[in-house]
């Protein structure tokens, strides 16, 4: 194979996956959902369902695209892809196993996390374009929240790189070898928690999606849009909370490891990613939304703190246990 | 910032920010029905609000002119068609006040079971929607709800089996309720009772646990003592404010006396403070169940013979104004006699449209999100409010 195929190939093979795993993951939760308010879920369309994501991806595509008079018409449409290309980015350096990932940089987790806030400029690029005061106030607060739970989870995702000492993803996955970072005594429970939290309300999910707030704001940011374009700002919406569950799994579940031949690692690695995305999802409908000041005294005055103590705290640590330092 | 004693409206002074209005309704989420509430806002901070009713008026009042007192109960379910028995008891009182009518024991035992289930599945509604208010149709929220819906449909599944309809009855009739119980129906109903009692339990640890629940709820809209008596507000709004007011305790009706229960009573004011109260009503709605269906005398269910037609019913000339506990407070009927078979004229007294005028005194100085809050635990009806 020559040199210049496998980066043109690799993405592509990526995206496509991501893509169908977004797909369905949106089954699993309204599945998962439906259990746990005691409902079968969707079960019309195909065996269990199956084919529901499918029926309702068509419906999406056949809606009317419609764009409101007042809305910055430039913006307005820009706004779902500005918001989606940051969302799939994130998948540009996770290695799904060993040498297989579309590039494995040195700074890979630093990639991610930078990526991975970028989706803030379309969402308010939405908000403000819509030319609507719910969709407004939404972008708003969106930023608000943003800018407050980016710094927790990046504190929480960085106690695993002091544990592995590298910011290469699959280094940091082989460093897990041996041991779980999640099972890394005290730091490894400590920062998972913190993870799951800043995950939950760095991706707006309940009881942090005070942007989508439908019972104060409707639907937030997205209220005016339909069709194909709220069709791309869930996708990436989705792909994000996968991005980061992928990220989750590789940061303190281990990654690709588990028991079985070497093939079966990303299958191990997506089951992981799935238990963090069941996670946040249980989480998601079991809470009440609490209110914008709550959310960000919680960050400001909590987790921020918090995180940046475990990390200090991992630092030591880790000087204290490396021989000859 | 006004006193809490002067019941004028609160204004927040011009702190120099921008200000924007925003429609809240009479098409949104979170609008129990299609009430409008025009809030003015500083960034996140409520600043004013101005509520606009009016877009569910039938013209009740007037119907009741037109239609006789055999009729006009089952019309009257539609005005607080959440808790559709209260409005029916409370016009049939009233009635039955002006002409003098003995109800027959069983028929005054009936009227309470009846109503008591009622009040429950109201409050089992009014606990999810609220939860969804605050926890969206797509969190936490919606599990509550769903949960609360599956309780209610128990209860309307009793109310179907004794009156054959679901939301709106017509069971009260002047002179005692239309229809005896179906065999087999008590047991059914100690089942569905026992079922509740243990669910509520359930519910209460899910959200009292929860600290994002109590945040949301603990000193969010505080409504002072002075403040509920000025406005008028009744029912659990005005026992969350530390009012011992409940009119099945201070002007018992329909034999409430035989009965043995507590009426709750919170000091605090606030959501948290409503939703005891409520809480504690669900529990004793459902004992007065109980007591009922233990004591529940043998006997005719209505004092006046089988109807044959609508204008049998005659009411002599009079006045009188009853009023019943329901669900959201204190649900009255003032009624006209002429002595004919259609009252004169007719007026009601809703729950729901005294206990919002608390919400432009307890809004403003919340944030938007409160506001949702709010008026979940107001719990507001419109088919109630508007008429």
């Amino acid at each position: 194979m020559a040199e210049w195929v496998y980066p043109l190939i690799a993405p592509f093979i990526v995206l496509n996956a991501i893509l169908g795993i977004v797909t369905y993951v949106t089954l699993l939760e309204r599945k998962f959902a439906a259990r746990m308010q005691s409902r079968i879920g969707p079960y019309r369309v195909g065996p269990h369902g199956l084919l529901q994501p499918i029926a309702d991806a068509i419906k999406l595509m056949m809606k009317e695209d419609v764009v409101p008079t007042a809305a910055d018409r430039p913006v307005y449409i820009l706004a779902p892809v500005v918001f989606l290309i940051p969302c799939m980015l994130i998948f540009a350096t996770i290695p799904f196993a060993p040498g297989l990932g579309v590039a494995d940089l040195n700074i890979g987790i630093l990639f991610f996390l930078a990526v991975s806030a970028m989706e803030i400029v379309g969402l308010f690029m939405a908000g403000w374009g819509s030319n609507n005061k719910y969709a407004l106030l939404s972008a708003m607060r969106a930023v608000n929240q943003v800018i407050s739970y980016d710094l927790p989870f990046i504190f929480a995702a960085l106690v695993p790189v002091l544990l592995a000492g590298s910011l290469r993803l699959s280094d940091i996955a082989a460093a897990q070898a041996g041991l779980w970072f999640v099972f890394y005594p005290v730091i490894g429970q400590l920062a998972f928690v913190a993870f799951i939290v800043s995950t939950v309300a760095a991706e707006n999910r309940a009881p942090f999606d005070i942007l989508e707030a439908e019972s104060e704001l409707v639907a937030g940011f997205r209220v005016e849009y339909s069709g194909m374009k709220f069709a791309i700002i869930q996708l990436g919406e989705y792909a994000h909370v996968i991005g980061a569950s992928f990220l989750g799994a590789l940061l303190f579940l281990g990654a690709w490891a588990g028991p079985g031949p070497e093939w079966m690692g990303p299958i191990w690695f997506l089951l992981k990613a799935m238990f963090v995305f069941l996670v946040v999802t249980w989480v998601r409908w079991s809470f009440v939304r609490i209110r914008v000041d709550q959310i960000l005294a919680l960050s400001w005055k909590a987790l921020l703190p918090a995180t940046l103590v475990l990390l200090v705290g991992t630092a030591v640590v880790v000087v204290w246990r490396t021989p000859g330092v | 910032m006004t006193t809490a004693a002067s019941p004028s409206r609160v204004e927040i002074d011009y702190t120099g920010s921008e200000r924007l209005t925003m429609n809240m309704g009479p098409q949104h989420p979170s609008a129990h029905g299609v009430f409008r509430a025009i809030l003015t806002l500083e960034g996140e901070q409520v600043v004013g609000v101005d509520a606009v009713i009016g877009y569910l008026h039938r013209c009740h009042e007037k119907l009741a002119e037109t239609l006789t007192y055999a009729q006009y109960p089952s019309i009257a379910s539609k005005t607080d068609y959440v808790a559709a028995m209260t409005s029916e008891f409370a016009y049939v009182r009233a009635a039955e006040m002006i002409g003098k009518i003995e109800v027959p024991k069983r028929a005054q035992y009936l009227r309470v079971i009846a109503a008591e289930l009622q009040r429950v599945a109201s409050h089992l509604l009014w606990l999810g929607t609220w939860c969804l208010d605050m926890g969206g149709a797509l969190g936490g929220g919606a599990t509550i709800f769903l949960y609360c819906i599956r309780e209610r449909e128990l209860v309307l599944d009793l109310f179907e089996s004794l009156v054959g309809a679901r939301l709106l009855y017509g069971f009260y009739q002047v002179g005692g309720v239309r229809y005896d119980l179906p065999p087999g129906w008590p047991e059914k109903c100690r089942e569905t009772v026992d079922l509740i009692d243990r669910r509520i339990d359930e519910y209460q640890r899910m959200l009292e646990e929860n600290p994002f629940f109590l945040v949301r709820t603990q000193g969010v809209g505080v409504i002072s003592r002075e403040l509920a008596q000025e406005v008028g507000i009744s029912g659990p709004l005005v026992r969350g404010s530390g009012v011992n007011f409940d009119l099945r305790r201070t002007d018992p009706y329909s034999s409430y006396e035989d009965f043995d229960f507590r009426v709750p009573v919170e000091t605090g004011g606030d959501c948290y403070a409503r939703y005891r109260v409520r809480m504690v009503e669900f529990r004793e709605s459902l004992q007065i169940v109980r007591q009922a269906l233990d004591r529940l005398p043998e006997g005719p269910v209505s004092s006046r013979p089988g109807l044959k037609s609508v204008a049998q019913v005659r009411i002599p000339k009079g006045e009188a104004y009853a009023r019943v506990e329901g669900a959201r407070g204190e649900v009255g009927c003032y009624l006209i006699a002429d002595g004919s078979a259609k009252p004169y004229r007719m007026k009601w007294r809703g729950a729901s449209f005294s206990n919002l005028a608390v919400l432009p005194h307890i809004i403003p100085g919340h944030k938007v999100a409160d506001v949702v809050a709010i008026m979940g635990s107001v719990d507001p009806v419109f088919g109630e409010v508007d008429r």
